[in-house]
């Protein structure tokens, strides 16, 4: 039975930071992903990194607009932990061989991005997710002695000791279907988000709140769950993303009659505004009828406007997404593009070292709820918030076994699990097919628990997902056999995405008012009075119940949010 | 939106478990036709058959998972349109044939071992920056343009399309290949890597390395992502050669310089100079230096296959081609011109081979389009902006109506 110091859930950025963070504290370390970990999904952030590197800037800058951006709710002793160490993370990134690009005199260039009051956005043309993820796994290459990678496994739970705290894990290795007990002083979960729960969405297939959902089942609170960003430019189409440092770069959004319709939203910013902000505006144009494209849908995302030596080279990968999937030409004419799911503020509720509530358990990156986001994130700071918490988790795990004994866990544990898969491979072929459940929970939620939500939308959306999770308790799948068998880990990874739909659900129509990313329709204010608190849900039976905490303030007090 | 179509893709199933060999499934999906073949697969799975094994996440040609073999060629699924691969049809039928890549041992169905071929190979490259010292506070400050470089390495998404086909590695399974070979010049290219010619004097020795590369273009063809991996492996012998004089004991620098010398003097290869030169001396005495009277007996047989298979004929072979006298100078104007100029230009597809608006043809890129772009800078001559349709190397033309440079 593997044992380590510190075992880590996901593989995406925040997953290896830890892992390398914890390694080289001297912890054993392990680190499991259901997929191989340069296909992990932080692959897919494309725009940048911020941090106040410029020495013109100050970090306390970048935390005001975080604080800004997250509409208040962002606690705010974290982010100013996320702000303050951002230079130096970006600079250690460039020492162990991210290859940001450089500006004229060969120092990291910095492009701008929305909702920040200045250039401050490091990054590798747009594929600057790609290019960290795969130079953090050049790093577990080089310390492979160090770090165990047990590279596509699955986990189906998390072990509890008797007291409570978390000693380890169950997990599925996915080429064989063996099952293993995985015992661990401490687990970091790194799982990301859970964003295949809509659709369509720009998530992968594998982002299906596997983490959020262990944790809450362990009975790890819950927190801004209904926090759910729709960022502004995804294709129409199928709704991939088209990276911010589109308009970073300064590309306009206009209308069906051609105005740059951001003016009447945000005049100062214009379409550099918050997501929220920006997906709202262009939501309210679709809706009062200035959209474009056949059925009205969309909004165009000019990129003619830059100029087209620098599209090429810094927008390289949306050129080919609007060729292969749009059959568009960005550089010679508009793409329609529209608000889309793209993350989840909300995830598990951690403190500035990444700690849950539940001991011996850590989440860092988009699973993780710190909270530094708040009511809406600001681009480019997802990549920080991944390596800064996925450092401090592994640096804060590590110190925290050397003065542990290694945890014993029968392995009689993992029999429920077993079971588990057992019955659902030999389910009857009478229910329906998890493909159809989770159609029809991505479709419900995109269509109520979207851009604006009103509470009798919130009310089918959750009335839906509860009579999917009695569907999905007799859907069969067609494989029967034990070698990457993905059909059976569907049906599980269902299971995930239900639990946080339900909280997702449940937390949007607790919030009676609007707030960053939660727009109500029936309570269109901001409303500090009431509503300045978390949301944390904790599951009880079958479902979450909801209890609130205080949102904390250091230097900036809840002002009008305006762009 | 285009109408919906039937499409009927040919899937190659192999379950490890049943003990039985592999076999062909087809189904008959409904989509738009510019939808991916990836999309396709999903259908299939979520309407007919879940326990259709392929590996798959981001949809979007960024993950790197979906590697397949669609009508006998590599690449992602999730990055071929439905109506471009009914159009390639290799069965004449239309029908849509997805197959699991090759030079990979197979898993199950679609999913291959990267494992025990692909990442081994990486590991095997010392794959991580090994930093100049002292590293210094804030960042390395570095030639702007030699970071955009690196970026057309730096972007291979590691989904094996160009391991899939590459003929060296199934004629030599040891060689390092072209995924790489790329991923070795990403450190061999960046100013902040302290071992570069530590790397590449490996690289070289290797028997398997840099020269065990034929120059198929087949990584080129297989890459979705522009990385050009035959290039990068290209640039790494000329670092080798060129900049470091790395003469590797398998005579791979010495083949090369024997092979350019060879087809200046005579326009054509002559193949009888060929072997002497590259193990005697870069010149028509090579041939009664000891080592290559060696290596001429040595290779005999392979000589006798030669001719018996008739790849050869011994007067061509010993006397040489001939060439008109234009042609031969022709060629070696090309010579002076690549060798007077000051920079070496780097034949980098990515970065030369951008589609600059054709139907308005600026006279610089044309220029680029045959010269390479001589005395342009990589800032100068367009970015890694390209998409791979564009490279000059690409077979299809885009039917909308884009003509290929």
């Amino acid at each position: 039975m593997p044992a380590h110091d510190v075992l880590i859930i996901g593989a995406g950025l925040a997953g290896q930071r830890a892992a390398l963070a914890a390694a080289e504290a001297g912890a054993s370390v392990a680190i499991m992903s259901k997929v191989h970990p340069v296909r992990s999904h932080s692959v897919a952030a494309a725009g940048g990194i911020n941090a106040a590197i410029n020495p013109a800037d100050d970090w306390r800058s970048h935390a005001y607009d975080t604080v800004k951006g997250s509409d208040f709710l962002g606690d705010q002793d974290a982010i100013e932990v996320m702000c303050s160490e951002a230079p130096h993370e970006v600079m250690h990134l460039e020492h162990i061989g991210v290859t940001f690009h450089r500006n004229e005199t060969g120092h990291l260039d910095l492009r701008a991005f929305g909702g920040a009051s200045m250039k401050r956005t490091a990054y590798v043309a747009d594929i600057t997710g790609q290019a960290i993820l795969h130079v953090l796994y050049e790093q577990l290459m080089k310390h492979h002695e160090t770090v165990d990678r047990y590279e596509e496994w699955f986990v189906t739970s998390l072990v509890q000791g008797e007291d409570g705290t978390c000693i380890g894990v169950i997990a599925r290795d996915i080429r064989t279907g063996t099952m293993e007990v995985f015992r661990a002083k401490n687990v970091i979960l790194a799982s990301g988000g859970a964003g295949q729960c809509f659709k369509p969405t720009t998530n992968g297939l594998i982002c299906t709140g596997d983490g959020i959902a262990q944790a809450y089942r362990i009975g790890a609170p819950l927190m801004d769950m209904e926090m759910i960003q729709y960022h502004p430019t995804c294709l129409v189409e199928n709704g991939f993303l088209i990276t911010e440092g589109a308009r970073g770069e300064g590309a306009h959004l206009l209308n069906a009659n051609g105005e740059r319709f951001m003016e009447k939203y945000a005049p100062n910013k214009m379409e550099l505004a918050s997501r929220d902000v920006v997906s709202r505006a262009e939501q309210t144009e679709i809706n009062e009828g200035r959209g474009v494209g056949p059925d009205g849908v969309g909004i165009y995302l000019d990129v003619t406007v830059v100029p087209k030596k620098r599209t090429l080279e810094a927008l390289r990968e949306i050129v080919n997404i609007g060729k292969d999937f749009a059959g568009v030409d960005i550089t010679r004419e508009p793409i329609m593009i529209r608000p889309g799911q793209h993350y989840i503020m909300g995830g598990v509720k951690t403190d500035i070292w990444g700690r849950t509530p539940v001991d011996g358990l850590y989440a860092a990156g988009e699973v993780a709820c710190v909270s530094v986001h708040g009511g809406n994130r600001l681009g480019a700071n997802s990549l920080l918030d991944t390596l800064i918490f996925g450092r401090r988790s592994g640096e804060h795990a590590a110190e925290r076994s050397a003065q542990m004994a290694m945890p014993v866990i029968p392995d009689s544990r993992m029999l429920e699990d077993v079971k588990e898969i057992d019955d659902i491979v030999g389910r009857e072929r009478s229910g329906k097919r998890i493909s159809e459940i989770k159609d029809e929970l991505g479709t419900e939620l995109n269509r109520n628990v979207a851009v604006f939500r009103e509470a009798e939308g919130l009310d089918h959306a959750l009335e839906t997902v509860k009579r999917l999770k009695e569907e999905a308790k007799t859907a069969y799948i067609d494989d029967r056999g034990t070698v990457f068998n993905q059909d059976v880990l569907g049906a599980i990874e269902l299971g995930y995405m239900l639990d946080c739909a339900e909280c997702i659900v449940t937390a949007a129509i607790e919030r009676k008012e609007s707030r960053g990313a939660q727009f109500r329709t029936d309570f269109p204010e901001r409303d500090d009075d009431e509503w300045l608190k978390h949301i944390d849900l904790t599951m009880n039976g079958d479902g979450p119940d909801v209890s609130y905490s205080e949102v904390t303030f250091t230097q900036w007090q809840p002002e009008e949010r305006k762009y | 939106m285009p109408a919906m179509q039937e499409f009927t893709l040919r899937v190659r199933r192999y379950d490890p478990e049943s003990g039985e060999a592999p076999y062909w499934a087809e189904h008959t999906i409904e989509l738009e036709p510019h939808r991916s073949v990836l999309e396709g697969l999903l259908q299939a799975k979520a309407r007919f058959d879940g326990s259709i094994g392929v590996r798959c996440s981001c949809r979007a040609a960024i993950c790197g998972s979906c590697g397949v073999r669609i009508n006998g060629k590599p690449g992602l699924a999730c990055h071929t349109h439905l109506d471009k691969a009914q159009a390639s049809s290799q069965t004449g039928d239309g029908v849509i044939t997805v197959e699991p890549m090759g030079n990979m041992p197979v898993i199950k169905d679609l999913i291959v071992d990267m494992d025990a071929v692909h990442w081994k190979k990486v590991q095997r490259v010392t794959p991580w920056l090994i930093a100049k010292e002292p590293v210094p506070e804030r960042e390395y400050v570095v030639d702007r343009e030699s970071m955009v470089d690196v970026t057309q390495s730096m972007a291979c998404i590691q989904c094996g399309a160009c391991v899939s086909d590459c003929l060296s590695m199934e004629i030599d399974p040891l060689f390092i290949g072209p995924a790489a070979l790329a991923k070795a010049y990403r450190f061999v290219g960046d100013p902040r890597d302290d071992q570069q010619f530590e790397r590449l004097q490996d690289l070289a020795e290797d028997p398997h390395g840099i020269y065990d590369c034929t120059h198929c273009f087949k990584c080129i063809d297989a890459c979705p992502k522009g990385v050009a991996p035959m290039n990068q492996i290209m640039r790494l012998r000329r670092r080798a050669g060129d900049d470091y004089k790395i003469n590797d004991r398998n005579n791979g620098n010495r083949h090369e310089r024997a092979f350019v010398t060879l087809i200046r003097d005579y326009g054509l290869l002559h193949e009888a100079e060929l072997l002497p030169r590259s193990y005697g001396g870069d010149s028509w005495f090579g041939k009664f230096h000891p080592a290559a009277g060696q290596e001429m007996l040595d290779s005999l047989p392979v000589v006798t296959k030669m001719l018996l298979r008739r790849k050869a004929t011994p007067k061509k072979a010993i006397f040489g081609h001939k060439i008109p006298k234009d042609d031969l100078n022709a060629v070696k104007r090309i010579y002076e011109t690549v060798e007077d100029r000051d920079d070496r230009y780097e034949l980098n597809l990515y970065i030369s081979g951008y589609d600059e608006d054709s139907e308005e043809p600026a006279p610089e890129q044309s220029a680029t389009a045959e010269s390479g772009g001589e005395g342009m800078t990589a800032a100068e001559n367009g970015q890694p902006g390209m998409e791979p349709e564009d490279s000059p190397t690409r077979e299809e033309s885009d039917p909308e109506g884009e003509p290929t440079s």
